[in-house]
């Protein structure tokens, strides 16, 4: 073991520090390009990434075992947070997602992709691992009531990631293969089912994923539009400022959900290579901060985190790319939202807080 | 503590390393997952770039069509008869305008704004994009667009804009020959060059306008602009201006169109001028007339039905649409025919007893001229419109030579007028009548054929044609509304229509014409013609020939009384003429429906129109009050 360095003792873990910090300083280029060259937007971010760094330093000096002790109690506190926004919550775009807490507005959905890895870390840490068959369904049934709630505001892109997250969580926690199996062929099996509980909308998203010719100007027109974005960026893409799907406004939701397509369209693939890169060294940074954790409850939380944080970055990078359904679902980082940074940030903090934590615990 | 007691069972380095094995697996499927994206990446913007470049050029880069200016339309005297006007049009842009309804009624402060126009405002917004104009009200005058100007500072969202619209300033005066311009109908949109056409909203439908909308309307421009997803255009990429149209100067002389207008007020029929050294048309009026203006931007539903169903048949092109018994106007063509076939000779009389009875028939063919006109020679019987001779002459010719030789004149066929629109007119036969109704032709029928009754009919532009080929001895030209096409810049002539011969009637002596000339001026100006009342006292010499055609048939012992018949069953009174006599350079049909007879209601008329064009119009201001 390494000797306790200054950087240690603040709890701060520079190569993922360095990371974010370049991640967001290409978020906020391309933020300033997407919204117009709006300055005020570019602030917002600023303050929101600066209070999501303060936020960070301060998840990061809790120590594994106090996180531990938190979980269920995050847990639960969060599903009761879903309870009330399925009734009182604000109304959104058409489904209630927002809760208004006076000083902010927020998703509690964002919320359960932090408290449902430490939930579920905290559980399958305590028992034997593999874990064995109902210790499995025990954890289902921890994934399963946010996920339904979450489905049912109707927000199924979140739900799905949710789902998704929490299943990658259980996959690290060793669960058998065979039982992995058994649930991949009972989720397929249960595609149809999910086809008739979706929302017209949805399922004419998924329609147009498939065929976005079909309705070019309607359902098909993100498809159409962000490919078109993608494409003509080329290599080098058309140059910063200079994205014309973007700033002639042909890209919806270019600010927000759509903007990997604007930094695509200005960058090019050089862009695109450079901003992987940076995701995935944040990611293998990270796993390997879960690889090397000694205590179970850090390696399932930290490398749940990573997968969350992953399953987001695929999924928009997939949705804006054409290769998956458009699901409402921010780019890490880089779209402008603020609670997702927030989340964003607080997991970070407990990853850091799973690094610089080891010593004391291994004592 | 929450921890189970289980946890001192639990191997934890075993545990340790499967969930680290696990990690590792995890790691491996982000990195093929990324590279599954990139992937995509590189296939969209690498093998597919061009594909991509190309629709983002096509989302941002529009083509706007800039509609030319359409072509002037002139007479030969110059006067403006069709032109391109400034109108004034208030539009709303509506993402402008918080409150619309304030806005509309602030606007009805200032100017009138009617409940049809808040209507088609209404429907017209649901169909337009936020930023473009809707138009609230059409044709604003000079006050109102300032009195909105005026308040500019409070109608945020209210613009005034001008455009160009077809504007008629003669209206009626040739409504007929020059036609209109009007919204591009569905079937129009089929058959035009669709990328000339962009971008222009109106196109000839009758007339001039519609015979020559390929030299009136113009190249159409384009502009190359950036817009956004909106259509909202962000600026000019490229520009190329459209070329105007060109300008037609017509043959129509203007002064002369509003005599014959004048001559026609209140009275329906047609008036044809020509230049018998050319076919140029100098003067065509159908009476009455409508106003042309009305159609440009579409008409409402109740004046068009007004026009339609109006008894006055306002909207029919008489002087060449018209169907009309020729009536005695049709003796000079045939008494030509006459000669040159040898039928009769000049100096050669029939005696006329006031009526003329088929062998073997007591049926009685009256002369106009119940006394009948003694020993009458060819001269005479044109002078002083003897039917009797005519009859005699007819029954000599036979149907079919008199079917022929009125033919030869023009009769029967279009004249092909070059802004078309014709009707052939009706040249009887006895193939006609067995075809048409099955029946035998009779002798009787020839008779009164010769007299241009029965089944004949003309158009007056076919008789004006007839008469200017006696006016120049033979020559049939065809008519013609366009003189010249001038460049709309410089006013230089870029075309001329030639005039074309489209017939030419042959005669073995050239006598024969000067026979037929000198009868048809003795009409005007001998001791006993017909219409010597309408010659006297000018200082030319002209030529003419009168007609009465009789709308009904009057039984064999009645009299045709023309106050106890209603005005739609009086004769058509006709006339045609041409002047001066030698060299003549006018040559006139004249057609008043229900006129009375043609000496004098016709007459006069044509004789206003040779003195107007020979002499000027003071000259015929002088001998306003002799009628």
């Amino acid at each position: 073991m390494r000797g306790e360095t200054r950087i240690d003792r603040l709890h701060v873990d520079l190569p993922l520090l360095g990371g974010i910090l370049a991640l967001s300083i290409i978020g906020t280029l391309i933020l300033y390009s997407a919204s117009g060259q709006d300055t005020s937007a570019v602030m917002t971010q600023f303050t929101r990434l600066g209070t999501g760094l303060v936020v960070m330093f301060i998840v990061a000096q809790f120590s594994p075992a106090q996180l531990a002790r938190l979980s269920l109690w995050a847990y639960l506190f969060v599903l009761l947070l879903l309870v009330i926004v399925l009734f009182y919550g604000d109304v959104g775009k058409g489904a209630q997602r927002w809760l208004d807490i006076k000083l902010i507005t927020f998703q509690p959905s964002e919320l359960m992709k932090l408290a449902l890895p430490m939930m579920l870390a905290w559980y399958l840490a305590g028992r034997q691992l593999p874990p064995a068959l109902p210790h499995v369904l025990v954890a289902i049934v921890m994934i399963a009531v946010p996920v339904v709630l979450i489905a049912r505001q109707p927000d199924l892109g979140t739900a799905v990631l949710l789902a998704a997250a929490g299943m990658s969580l259980l996959f690290i926690a060793g669960i058998r293969w065979r039982l992995l199996l058994a649930f991949a062929g009972l989720v397929s099996l249960s595609t149809p089912v999910l086809w008739y509980v979706m929302h017209d909308y949805q399922r004419q998203r998924v329609l147009a994923f498939l065929n976005p010719e079909q309705d070019p100007l309607g359902a098909g027109y993100h498809i159409i539009q962000s490919a078109i974005a993608i494409g003509s960026g080329g290599l080098y893409g058309k140059g910063w400022l200079n994205g014309t799907q973007s700033h002639l406004e042909f890209l919806p939701e270019r600010s927000t959900d759509f903007i990997f397509a604007v930094f695509c369209e200005e960058f090019g693939l050089l862009g695109v290579a450079v901003l992987i890169g940076l995701y995935g060294f944040i990611i293998g940074r990270g796993l390997y901060i879960a690889f090397i954790s000694q205590q179970s409850y850090g390696k399932l939380l930290g490398a749940g985190l990573v997968l969350v944080f992953f399953v987001y970055i695929f999924v928009n990078m997939g949705m804006v790319s054409g290769q998956l359904p458009v699901v409402g679902v921010p780019l890490p980082l880089i779209s402008h939202g603020g609670t997702s940074l927030i989340t964003i940030m607080i997991g970070f903090g407990m990853l850091m807080a799973i690094k610089t934590h080891r010593r004391l615990l291994s004592d | 503590m929450l921890m189970p007691a289980k946890i001192a069972l639990k191997n934890l380095d075993w545990e340790s390393r499967l969930i680290q094995r696990r990690i590792g697996l995890a790691g491996v499927a982000v990195a093929l997952l990324f590279l599954i994206v990139l992937l995509r990446i590189v296939y969209l913007q690498v093998l597919e770039h061009e594909h991509y470049t190309t629709l983002s050029q096509d989302n941002r880069v529009k083509l706007v069509a800039i509609p030319p200016i359409r072509g002037l339309i002139f007479s030969q005297d110059n006067v403006l008869l069709a032109e391109n006007r400034p109108s004034f049009t208030l539009e709303v842009v509506p993402e402008k305008v918080p409150d619309l309804d304030s806005m509309l009624a602030r606007i009805s402060e200032l100017i009138v704004i009617k409940e049809t126009d808040i209507r088609r405002f209404r429907e017209q917004l649901k169909r337009k994009r936020r930023f473009e104009g809707v138009p609230l009200r059409f044709n604003l005058n000079d006050e109102e667009v300032a009195r909105v100007a005026v308040n500019q500072h409070r109608l945020a969202g209210i613009d005034i804009i001008a455009r160009l619209n077809r504007h008629y300033p003669r209206r009626a005066s040739l409504a007929h020959g020059i036609g209109y311009v009007g919204m591009i109908d569905e079937t129009e949109l089929g058959q035009l060059d669709k990328s000339n056409y962009r971008g222009t909203k109106h196109i000839g439908k009758t007339g001039v306008e519609r015979a020559y909308e390929d030299i009136l309307h113009g190249q159409v421009g384009y502009q190359q602009v950036e817009v956004n997803a909106q259509g909202r255009i962000i600026r000019v990429l490229d520009r190329t201006a459209p070329v105007p149209g060109n300008n037609l100067r017509l043959t129509v002389n203007a002064g002369l169109q509003q005599v014959a207008v004048t001559a026609l007020q209140g009275k329906r029929g047609a008036i044809v001028a020509l230049d018998p050294n050319t076919g140029g048309i100098l003067t065509a009026v159908s009476s009455p007339g409508y106003d042309p203006n009305l159609f440009v931007n579409g008409i409402d539903s109740a004046s068009y039905r007004a026009l339609l169903q109006s008894a006055d048949a306002p909207l029919l092109n008489r002087f060449s649409q018209g169907n009309y018994p020729p009536g005695s106007t049709i003796k000079p063509f045939i008494g030509l025919a006459a000669l040159d076939l040898a039928i009769r000779e000049s100096g050669q009389e029939t005696w006329c007893r006031g009526w003329y009875s088929l062998q073997g028939s007591s049926h009685r063919y009256r002369d106009w001229k119940k006394n009948g006109h003694g020993h009458t020679d060819m001269t005479k019987a044109i002078a002083e419109s003897c039917d009797v001779y005519f009859y005699t002459l007819a029954n000599d010719m036979g149907v079919d030579t008199l079917h022929e030789v009125l033919a030869d004149f023009g009769f029967g066929r279009t004249t092909g007028l070059d802004i078309g629109s014709e009707s052939a007119g009706l040249l009887p036969s006895r193939a006609w009548k067995q075809r048409r109704l099955g029946q035998p032709w009779y002798p009787g029928e020839t008779l009164i054929f010769g007299i241009g009754q029965g089944w004949a009919l003309v158009t007056p532009l076919q008789l004006a044609v007839a008469t200017a080929a006696v006016a120049n001895q033979g020559k049939l030209y065809q008519p013609h509304l366009l003189a010249a096409v001038t460049d709309p810049l410089d006013g230089a002539v870029i075309d001329r229509f030639a005039a074309h011969i489209t017939a030419e009637i042959q005669v073995t002596e050239l006598a024969y014409w000067q026979e037929v000339i000198n009868a048809m001026h003795e009409v005007v100006q001998g001791e006993s013609g017909t219409a010597r009342r309408s010659g006297r006292g000018a200082p030319y010499a002209f030529a003419g020939k009168t007609g009465t055609a009789q709308v009904i048939s009057i039984g064999q012992d009645e009299e045709y009384d023309a106050d106890e018949l209603p005005e739609e069953l009086h004769d058509h009174a006709l006339f045609v003429g041409f002047a001066p006599l030698k060299a003549p350079t006018i040559a006139v049909a004249v057609i008043i429906e229900n006129g009375g007879s043609g000496a004098s209601t016709a007459a006069p008329v044509a004789r206003r129109l040779f003195d107007h064009y020979l002499l000027g119009e003071v000259a015929e201001h002088d001998r306003g009050d002799q009628g």
